[in-house]
């Protein structure tokens, strides 16, 4: 994603305004800030040269039509955290809860410590935070509005390659959070938990991470732990991305929202280092190096599945992931928006890795399916990958200023 | 959700606050010997600028609770060049009372605020978990996470004002609900000594 980031600094004001009771209040708040952002207004103390937090003080808008977290450029860390309704979480209490999460976000979001945040000097540097909510098939039959779930969102039919686990599979009510630090990350999970408990219990938590910022230019496609580059085929920023994410029409509680499907991809490290680089890049179908393709010379060139060569077989294999996976048509793509895990290793040795894979469409049906059937068929990495856990969520529209995340469906 | 602010305070006619603060004030606690329900409106002796609400009340919330006692927190600017006195509050849902947390023989006890909350000339006043705090002594109906109560200030003038506040699940603030320390009955005059329960 190449996207311009719709990033600003965190406002100083909004800093000194922001609900810094619990810490002693906001004069308290104001002062801490005073002196890691010298030169934002007031004259610094003497002597006093400490740099702006130029990765912390960044700031994604929360309010808007659209949910942030899904077309935003993807933050370094993330935490996906699938809740399970308790049995008396009715609409109204459905309500209730997301009118308190989405002020926690609101808040956490723009730099400013949550209500009643306990550790309110961790909500201060927002790290381009965002929190994103998704909604399980299960919470529109609790809340007794199935009649709103998008249609596509149902569980997926089940694939030959699938191994999945219960213990990473399903959910009724999805927080994304994402931010470029882990600590945010980890108080923003807390404050959300905190305010989730009346309502529900976690039934999982998938925690991922990708290059840090500054690590590369932006833009960059992110590697996952084979080495590979994940995500070069996503649709471009503007109309292309657009028409593939968002529902452009239809009631308020469907325009202007997405959909999410979230596998949990097992990568076996140890049978991958069996394979030499050229059965790696006959696999997969890109240059490891580059990520183009292996008729091209640069990432984003288009493959030639008709070249062969000098043995008279295609150059890019029929059975490659490039091959299977490959979409040109926009209203047919996924956002991919993946997220590396690395558990512990066993004791011998054996690595705990994979990848959260993440995509994004309109609609699951016509865009994830056809994707996901061709891979499960003979895509070769097959071999090498194994999912572990599978979830479905409709992603909401957004909210303005004094609403809440899932008004036009509960409201 | 939204917090007052004091501008959207300051923004509030001077009319339809005195309208809303009638009608709360008949619908409040019961309690008549409270000091705190009051039903006078801003009158002829109010300060100069008559559209000013008293205070900005910054991020109030309530902790949730089924029963018992509870409280309310928030912050009280006072943007005005004198002093405000806080005398009392009150809500729909429960007798109230103002509480400071004091160091008496070694720990932390919870007591009634002699003289009321004082916010000084242009400065701010934390009501906060450990600090001062508006107490809801015995609820009539829970107070579940989510839900906006609404309360009313008096002051020692006798202006009154509304504010809403958010209950926010809280594990913290335990100074009401230290077991086997007993809590007081409705109504009491007196406000008994607790202990805070080590929660931190």
């Amino acid at each position: 994603m190449t996207q311009p980031p719709p990033v600003r600094p965190v406002s100083r004001r909004g800093l000194l305004t922001g609900g810094a009771l619990a810490a002693g209040g906001a004069l308290a708040g104001g002062a801490a800030i005073a002196t890691t952002h010298p030169g934002s207004g007031q004259p610094p103390a003497a002597g006093d040269t400490t740099p702006v937090a130029s990765v912390g003080s960044l700031v994604e808008p929360f309010h808007g039509a659209r949910q942030a977290g899904v077309a935003t450029e993807p933050q370094a860390h993330a935490s996906f955290v699938a809740l399970t309704l308790r049995s008396g979480t009715d609409r109204a209490a459905l309500g209730r809860m997301l009118r308190l999460l989405t002020d926690d976000a609101a808040r956490l979001t723009q730099g400013q410590p949550a209500l009643a945040d306990t550790e309110a000097e961790l909500g201060m540097l927002p790290a381009r935070l965002t929190v994103t909510f998704g909604f399980g098939p299960g919470l529109y039959r609790a809340a007794g509005v199935d009649g709103r779930r998008p249609t596509s969102v149902t569980d997926l039919p089940s694939f030959r390659i699938d191994r999945l686990q219960p213990v990473w599979s399903g959910g009724d009510l999805l927080l994304q959070i994402c931010a470029d630090d882990a600590i945010t990350v980890a108080h923003t999970q807390r404050v959300l938990l905190k305010d989730s408990r009346p309502f529900a219990t976690v039934r999982w938590v998938q925690q991922g991470f990708r290059r840090s910022p500054g690590v590369e230019p932006g833009g960059h496609t992110q590697r996952n732990l084979f080495g590979q580059l994940d995500g070069t085929a996503n649709p471009r920023p503007g109309t292309p991305l657009d028409t593939a994410l968002w529902v452009p029409d239809g009631p308020a509680w469907l325009r202007d929202s997405t959909t999410l499907v979230l596998r949990r991809i097992s990568m076996n490290m140890e049978t991958w280092d069996l394979l030499g680089r050229t059965d790696r890049e006959l696999a997969v179908g890109r240059r490891l190096d580059t990520g183009a393709p292996l008729t091209g010379t640069a990432e984003h060139d288009e493959p030639d599945f008709a070249a062969t060569g000098p043995d008279g077989l295609t150059v890019i294999p029929d059975f490659s992931h490039l091959t299977r996976a490959h979409v040109t048509d926009d209203r047919l793509k996924i956002l991919r928006r993946p997220y590396n895990y690395d558990g512990v290793p066993t004791a011998a040795g054996h690595a705990d890795s994979g990848l959260i894979f993440a995509s994004y469409q309109a609609d699951i049906a016509r865009q994830f399916l056809p994707i996901q059937r061709r891979l499960a068929d003979r895509d070769l990495l097959n071999e090498w990958t194994t999912p572990i856990g599978s979830a479905v969520f409709a992603i909401p529209p957004g909210c303005r200023p004094g609403g809440w995340i899932g008004e036009q469906v509960l409201g | 959700m939204r917090t007052t602010s004091p501008n959207a305070a300051r923004r509030r006619s001077a009319a339809i606050l005195a309208a809303a603060i009638l009608t709360v004030g008949a619908a409040g606690c019961g309690s008549s010997d409270s000091p705190s329900t009051a039903q006078v409106g801003p009158s002829a002796s109010a300060p100069a600028n008559p559209d000013t609400g008293v205070l900005g009340i910054r991020d109030p919330w309530v902790k949730a609770a089924d029963k018992g006692m509870t409280a309310a927190f928030g912050t009280l600017v006072n943007d005005g060049d004198s002093d405000v006195t806080v005398t009392g509050a009150t809500t729909p849902l429960s007798p109230m009372e103002l509480h400071e947390m004091t160091m008496k023989d070694g720990k932390m006890v919870m007591q009634a605020k002699q003289g009321g909350i004082v916010i000084k000339a242009r400065s701010t006043h934390a009501l906060e978990p450990g600090g001062d705090h508006l107490m809801l002594m015995n609820l009539t109906k829970p107070v579940q996470a989510g839900d906006e109560l609404a309360f009313t200030l008096t002051f020692a003038d006798g202006r009154t004002q509304q504010f809403r506040a958010v209950a926010k699940p809280f594990t913290g603030a335990q100074e009401s609900y230290a077991p086997g320390h007993g809590q007081p009955m409705p109504g009491m005059s007196a406000t008994p000594e607790m202990s805070m329960s080590p929660a931190s």
